[in-house]
């Protein structure tokens, strides 16, 4: 049996990707990494910064996300994302100005705790970004 | 009767207006087609989204602590009207069009007694109403700069939105667009997104159990605030592919009127013109015969 499934990321503008030969995608889920493989139970979660790994039969790649939903339903892998960037193509500048505007965002007194940890975990995961 | 010249001017008067309106109208139909495929390549967030919390508030245990978004708060007070206009006019009745909408929509308002805050996106919005409702309009956005509709403009208008329900400015919110049907036919919409109005969509409703992570509250509680600039984004895509549309349909009605004044000036000056050739051998005849 094949132990493949269909992904489809979706951003407002456009459909992101679509395929339909994913064998495993990690998701940087609210609570903590999830993987995802075929035959998965029904779920809807949300996403924090971080990064998606998808492996496919013949790649494997990786996507930044800011934020998203997750769903998953008849082995289609649904994520709704409105800031998503292939991290091969990233390009430094674009990443650097991303940091700078989420510490920004950091030094704002009026966020509450939920966001500050959100925002401390993009700049995180942005700063490991730049260093490959 | 117009002389001679005065005819010659005004043809090439109008011809060169018709020049004008006829490169809007190719202008507009280059746009029309990026838009249309902009809008179409939206749809499927807008839908995915809507089913997923559709799928979400219909498993919801609790109903009683739901968040306000989606219930609203209680009450029904004060009304917030977003006004989505073009930034730009000659688009036939575009523009004219939502705000007979909103207008009639507000008086239906005011006649039960309900307070009214109004926020316009797009400057010609702002233009119509500011002479009636200057003292209902609370803010006024355009994206004058922004080439296309993009997801960013739309999510600054989503958080002023959310902001001012979280003070309790108001207690309904209702967005005005037009929805692109075709070329020729562009349909004003009211929409109500707070608190929301589910389209009953029997067939996508999935019996199917979800497991949450976290739990429904929290996640609706993250969704709707994003479904709040999907729908603002949706409207605005509708909006641009409809202002292209029908400024593209106005212009083409625009070059055929002129067309139309340009053979009917172009028949009278070649009338007077012979008119003038006739007058002057009738007097060169009559002088020679008085000889």
């Amino acid at each position: 049996m094949s132990e493949q499934f269909n992904l489809e990321i979706v951003s407002p503008e456009k459909s992101f990707l679509k395929k339909d030969d994913v064998i495993e995608v990690i998701v940087p889920a609210f609570e903590g990494e999830m993987g995802i493989l075929k035959d998965h139970i029904s779920i809807i979660s949300f996403l924090k910064p971080g990064i998606i790994k998808v492996h496919s039969s013949n790649e494997e790649s990786s996507f930044y996300v800011d934020d998203g939903i997750v769903e998953f339903k008849d082995n289609t892998l649904s994520i709704l994302t409105s800031n998503i960037f292939d991290i091969k193509n990233s390009d430094s500048v674009k990443i650097q100005e991303m940091i700078k505007e989420a510490e920004n965002d950091l030094n704002d007194e009026k966020i509450n705790d939920q966001k500050r940890f959100i925002i401390s975990q993009k700049v995180e995961v942005l700063k490991s970004l730049g260093l490959n | 009767m117009a002389s001679l010249d005065d005819l010659k001017k005004r043809i090439s008067s109008v011809k060169s207006t018709q020049k004008i309106t006829k490169a809007m109208k190719m202008v507009a139909a280059a746009k029309l087609r990026r838009a249309q495929e902009s809008a179409e390549r939206g749809r499927p967030y807008s839908e995915k989204m809507n089913n997923i919390i559709l799928n979400l508030s219909s498993g919801l245990s609790d109903k009683e602590n739901a968040p306000k978004l989606l219930t609203g708060s209680g009450e029904d007070k004060v009304h917030l009207c977003v006004v989505m206009t073009a930034d730009r006019g000659l688009c036939g009745g575009f523009n004219s069009n939502i705000i007979k909408k909103a207008k009639s929509y507000f008086k239906k308002l005011s006649d039960n007694g309900k307070t009214l805050k109004i926020i316009t996106v797009g400057s010609k919005g702002y233009d119509q109403l500011k002479r009636v409702y200057k003292d209902n309009i609370i803010e006024k956005i355009s994206f004058k700069e922004s080439k296309n509709a993009n997801y960013f403009d739309a999510n600054k208008v989503g958080k002023i939105i959310i902001e001012k329900f979280e003070n309790k400015e108001f207690d309904v919110c209702t967005i005005f667009y037009n929805q692109f049907k075709n070329v020729i036919t562009q349909i004003p919409q009211e929409q109500q997104i707070i608190p929301l109005k589910m389209t009953e969509d029997e067939t996508n409703k999935s019996e199917e159990s979800y497991e949450f992570e976290p739990d429904e509250d929290e996640i609706l509680g993250n969704l709707l605030p994003k479904n709040i600039s999907t729908q603002i984004f949706k409207a605005m895509l509708e909006n641009s592919a409809s202002e292209q549309g029908s400024r593209m349909s106005a212009m083409d009605n625009a070059t055929r009127n002129a067309g139309e004044m340009v053979d009917k000036l172009t028949i009278e000056y070649n009338r007077s013109r012979q008119a003038a050739i006739t007058k002057e051998l009738i007097e060169i005849i009559s002088g020679a015969e008085s000889l």
